[in-house]
């Protein structure tokens, strides 16, 4: 019962047999980090942490409404980037492209830095927050951009010609049959997304975003202690990307079933 | 309908769809362009339609000129109704909404207006039941006729269909080519290219033979079945009425 049934079966895994199944590679994963950590010979001490339990609810809170803020503007951002890619101004449409280019081919750590260090500080904007969800935004708004690129360019042929047929202008066209069409289909690669500016949220705290990372370091450092600190930290984050990971698996079944 | 086709040229690239088309059909109910695949029949029909711009030459109907004008062009195939060989149809659109779709955002009827008009070609094709299903929750048969009767929501004189049973079994196949007949029998002029000789025998009034971007030949369908001029259309149909 701890095989899944054969491709060309019709039988479907029991619910006994995913859920025995799921709780031994659980068991095997906790094994193996419980060993790891006996052979570092490694302390344990929760108490000094427990004190500070407020300030991790402080930098979760903080990482969540930045993460929140930033896929916000990067849907913009992203949906912009798109509009000025398809525009028939080549110059405005090789800026997008340079740009998207730029974000992808330079890690994001260099970004923040740049933005925060050089260009916030040139226009004199000093709310580092701001800095922190631009950076982001404008970070993920690349990747975004690419995903809408390629669901609009996966709308067919023939539903361009048959919007055309009926008379629908260019306007008409994107709005009625290939922005649906295509926003349905990015779904998926947008709430994988969502969970990648989660992660990469955590690179603020090099510009001193008091967000959850940062936060976890420094009772590290108050505390001296180091993996009481990290295992909440790495266990906030699974809280938040995990059911949306799950999220994306549950539309693009529904979607693959719909088409 | 009266259609004159004069020196239509068509490339793609550097590939020539046709090349020095000429074509006068006169007050003719229902014409079928019929030929070998790859030989221009659904590029004549794409430029009947308004739907591309031939490289040159002159296309009149009802002794009017299609212009070149994008926004000319528009208006003309708002006047028409167009279908399509398969797939076209709006995937995330009901049945219905399919073809009230035109009609709000093209042709200004009201919400209302539109249903009631949707509602009544829905009937009309034995589709009621349907009307808030998805076309994947159709069979192609069903799809078609949506399609038809989207093309036929605005009330056009005039109906154009691409290898309308093309992607269709026979059974499919039938149901929609009576739809079509009906509406011949109906007062709607019709353009239909199709691999279906005997509708084309049946229904039409008059039949040209397309092939290599040229028109091979055109007249009723009783003579180009019974007795073809050219050589060409004998071979032809010596071969596709084999079997």
């Amino acid at each position: 019962m701890l095989f899944a049934p054969q491709e060309d079966s019709n039988q479907d895994e029991s619910k006994k047999s995913q859920l025995l199944s799921f709780l031994l590679a659980g068991l095997a994963f906790s094994l193996f980090t419980y060993f790891v950590f006996a052979a570092a010979d490694y302390h344990w001490d929760w108490s000094s942490i427990y004190e500070y339990r407020q300030k991790f609810v402080n930098g979760w809170l903080a990482s969540l409404l930045v993460s929140l803020a930033a896929l916000f503007v990067s849907l913009l951002v992203g949906a912009a980037t798109v509009i000025i890619q398809k525009s028939r101004f080549l110059p405005l449409r090789y800026s997008a492209t340079i740009y998207v280019e730029l974000v992808r081919g330079t890690p994001l750590l260099v970004q923040i830095l740049f933005l925060f260090y050089v260009v916030a500080d040139s226009l004199g904007l000093d709310n580092r927050y701001v800095v922190g969800v631009a950076a982001l935004s404008l970070f993920s708004g690349a990747y975004i951009s690419e995903i809408f690129r390629g669901a609009i360019e996966s709308v067919g042929k023939s539903q361009l010609q048959s919007a055309k047929a009926i008379g629908l202008t260019h306007y008409q066209t994107y709005r009625y049959v290939i922005f649906p069409q295509a926003l349905r289909r990015s779904l998926p690669a947008l709430a994988g997304q969502m969970a990648n500016i989660i992660k990469d949220s955590s690179l603020l705290s090099i510009i001193a975003i008091r967000e959850f990372t940062l936060n976890a370091r420094e009772v590290s450092a108050l505390t001296f202690s180091s993996f009481e600190s990290y295992l909440p930290l790495a266990l906030g984050y699974l809280i938040l990307t995990l059911p949306i990971m799950r999220m994306a698996r549950v539309i693009e079944k529904r979607i693959r079933f719909e088409t | 309908m009266n259609i004159e086709l004069q020196g239509i040229s068509k490339t793609y690239g550097s590939a020539r769809a046709l090349e020095g088309l000429d074509l006068s059909i006169e007050d003719s109910k229902c014409l079928a362009l019929i030929g070998p695949s790859g030989g221009g029949k659904s590029t004549t029909l794409r430029l009947l339609a308004g739907i591309e711009k031939p490289t040159t030459g002159e296309i009149l109907i009802d002794g009017s000129s299609l212009s070149n004008a994008d926004e000319h062009l528009r208006e003309y195939r708002k006047s028409i109704g167009i279908v399509f060989q398969a797939y076209n149809l709006f995937p995330h659109y009901s049945a219905l909404e399919n073809i009230t779709l035109p009609l709000t955002k093209v042709h200004g009827y009201s919400e209302e207006d539109s249903i009631e008009r949707a509602r009544e070609l829905l009937r009309r094709f034995h589709l009621l039941e349907h009307a808030n299903k998805k076309p994947a929750e159709l069979s192609g048969g069903q799809n078609q006729r949506v399609a038809i009767a989207r093309a036929l929501g605005h009330k056009p004189k005039l109906l154009m269909l691409d290898e309308p049973t093309s992607a269709l079994d026979p059974e499919m196949t039938a149901e929609v080519l009576e739809v079509i007949e009906e509406l011949v029998e109906g007062q709607k002029d019709v353009i239909i290219v199709t691999h279906q000789m005997g509708f084309a025998k049946r229904v039409a009034d008059q039949v040209a033979i397309i092939a290599d971007g040229k028109v091979a030949e055109t007249g009723p369908p009783n003579q180009i079945f019974e007795n073809p001029e050219s050589n060409f259309t004998r071979r032809f149909l010596s071969r596709v009425l084999k079997y």
